[in-house]
């Protein structure tokens, strides 16, 4: 089982140079060549001439890839020239108001989509699997921005309860926390809702094999209550699922990020991504998508390991060998 | 007849509805969809003369919704096709040869998996500009990756299969091969896939038109209506829900029928 954590580890990290090589090939196409794109002011011909040297753009290709690569991994993105800050800077401040948004929505979906899942598959065909079927569609068909803006019509301009958006950091004290959570609940509903629609059909179907397999009827016929059999049972290996799901979902959960740091006015990394492409600001451009592309690599990582370790099927055979 | 096939009707005829306003829509459209109209701007729903209201430039925005039912289910169906014509035969290549191509291949399908639709979007729109066909492009290009994964572990499983290695034993060329035996097997889950797809494709072309990395205005466009509705929320909330509605109608139309598909086709998924 080490080896194949350890295979697939390697195997990322040749899809994460890879993903550099085209970031780098993508720098080089943008108008202007990749000095003037990655320059903070390229009118001036020093601070040109500068980032050139920096990143090393005078020198054959594989070289300027070499010293390219150099300074992106030490996270040297360089400086915007629309702020004149240093993207790193930007990023380190939005990362974490970004990571809240996802964490808070990927909690709320689990808590919703996985036991409606389960009360759905124990009685196929009922009320309660038409009712959560049905949700689930809507919550699969229903487009983030959209859901967004109805939650901000009906909660914070007509019935004043939270706010239409915002974001206010957390510093310390109660009421911070509060304020943050408020600025939080819309956001995590829009983008936890699509999640748990996908959830919950997944966690259904999976229940449903399980419930069908031969050691639920074993458990059952040693008597165990239902609810355990249900709840502890079944539900245990069909929580594999949940980890398979959100590795898939991966995708889809930062189109929703960006989308929903849109419309809710929420100062994190999907913001950030969506005002350099409306300003042009490729230093900052270049640091969002890389880190953007690394975090998905590493969390399908992680989920993969993850699968690994859930499974038993692989678990054992990898105890075996 | 189960139940549940009932609802894929439901849902089929729906997206039949749907298509046929995207192809008629514009020769029943009572305005042309661009056509400003400055002394009757926010106009609400039940107007006279404007059903569903107009906009914050006096345009007929029932005439809009007409024409951005094309634009808006383009994009989707477009990109879907885009996905599946590129990873179909990507996924067949890999499963057929197997051994040092099947890797390269997947690895380069890991890559591209690495940038998903709206990096993608976000890449093409600095590199040239935010286009309709940018958009279609980059929904494209990152439903690659799915299909040809699909389309692979078909080819794989067909590849073992007795009358395959027949083909291969009677000398046959491989293209042949590929062409006759593999792909039929191929297509089923394919074309699935390509169903399940398509409404998360419309949804994602909305997507970006109304965070202005697809469709520019004034194009009529159901996400580009959004975009511009968000500003007149409180003033004019007609402008949010019509086009709102339309993208949600038509995802919930084609996800039945996605459904109802993969229940008929994929034999794992029958019950």
């Amino acid at each position: 089982m080490l080896w194949s954590i350890a295979r697939r580890a390697l195997i990322a990290l040749v899809t994460l140079l890879l993903a550099t090589v085209v970031v780098f090939g993508a720098v080089h196409a943008l108008p202007g060549g990749p000095a003037t794109a990655l320059s903070a002011d390229s009118t001036n011909p020093a601070a040109l001439a500068a980032t050139m040297h920096r990143y090393g753009f005078d020198q054959p290709l594989p070289v300027q890839y070499g010293r390219w690569l150099g300074e992106v991994v030490r996270g040297q993105f360089g400086t915007s020239p629309i702020t004149d800050i240093p993207v790193a800077t930007q990023l380190a401040q939005r990362i974490p108001i970004t990571l809240e948004l996802a964490l808070l929505s990927l909690l709320f979906a689990v808590l919703l989509g996985v036991p409606a899942g389960v009360l759905a598959a124990v009685r196929p065909g009922g009320l309660t699997d038409a009712a959560a079927s049905a949700a689930a569609l809507g919550g699969l068909s229903v487009p983030h921005f959209w859901f967004g803006m109805l939650l901000i019509l009906v909660f914070a301009v007509h019935l004043h309860v939270l706010p239409s958006g915002g974001f206010t950091p957390l510093s310390g004290g109660v009421a911070s926390a509060g304020a943050n959570l408020d600025h939080m609940v819309l956001p995590v509903v829009v983008l936890g809702a699509g999640l748990a629609a996908v959830l919950m059909r997944q966690t259904r179907a999976a229940m449903a094999e399980a419930l069908g397999a031969d050691y639920v009827r074993t458990a059952r016929a040693k008597g165990l209550r239902e609810r355990r059999v249900i709840w502890v049972h079944a539900l245990r290996n069909s929580l594999v699922v949940v980890v398979t799901v959100i590795g898939l979902q991966l995708g889809g959960l930062i189109a929703g990020i960006v989308t929903v740091e849109e419309v809710f006015d929420i100062p994190g990394v999907g913001q950030l991504t969506l005002d350099s492409v409306y300003q042009r600001d490729y230093p900052t451009l270049q640091g969002v998508i890389l880190l953007t592309a690394t975090a998905y690599i590493v969390v399908n990582l992680l989920t993969d390991i993850l699968y690994t370790l859930l499974n038993p099927r692989i678990r054992v055979t990898g105890s075996a060998a | 007849m189960t139940r549940l096939s009932w609802l894929a009707t439901a849902g089929a005829a729906g997206a039949a509805v749907v298509v046929a306003v995207a192809i008629f829509g514009p020769l029943v459209a009572p305005y042309n969809p661009d056509a400003v109209n400055f002394n009757l701007v926010l106009a609400p729903p039940l107007s006279p003369h404007h059903l569903l209201g107009t906009d914050q430039l006096g345009r007929d925005v029932a005439s809009r919704m007409l024409y951005g039912a094309r634009t808006t289910l383009e994009a989707g169906i477009a990109s879907t096709l885009l996905g599946s014509v590129v990873g179909l035969p990507i996924g067949v290549l890999a499963g057929y040869f197997r051994g040092p191509l099947d890797m390269l291949l997947m690895r380069l399908v890991d890559v591209m998996l690495a940038f998903p639709f709206l990096l993608l979007a976000v890449g093409l729109a600095a590199i040239s500009q935010p286009t309709l066909w940018n958009a279609v492009l980059a929904l494209g290009v990152a439903q690659v990756p799915q299909i040809a994964r699909i389309a692979r572990g078909a080819a794989l499983e067909r590849r073992d299969l007795e009358f395959v290695q027949a083909a291969v034993v009677n000398g046959e060329r491989n293209l042949t091969i590929m062409r006759r035996q593999i792909l039929p097997g191929v297509l089923r889950p394919v074309v699935v896939q390509t169903t399940v797809a398509i409404p998360s494709s419309i949804v994602g072309a909305a997507i970006l038109s109304f965070l202005g990395l697809g469709v520019q205005p004034p194009t009529a466009d159901w996400g580009a209506m959004l975009a511009q509705a968000e500003t007149y929320l409180y003033q004019a909330p007609w402008l949010g829900i019509f086009p709102g509605v339309a993208i949600f109608l038509t995802a919930l139309c084609f996800n039945l029928l996605g459904d109802g598909v993969t229940q008929a086709l994929d034999p794992r998924r029958r019950r």
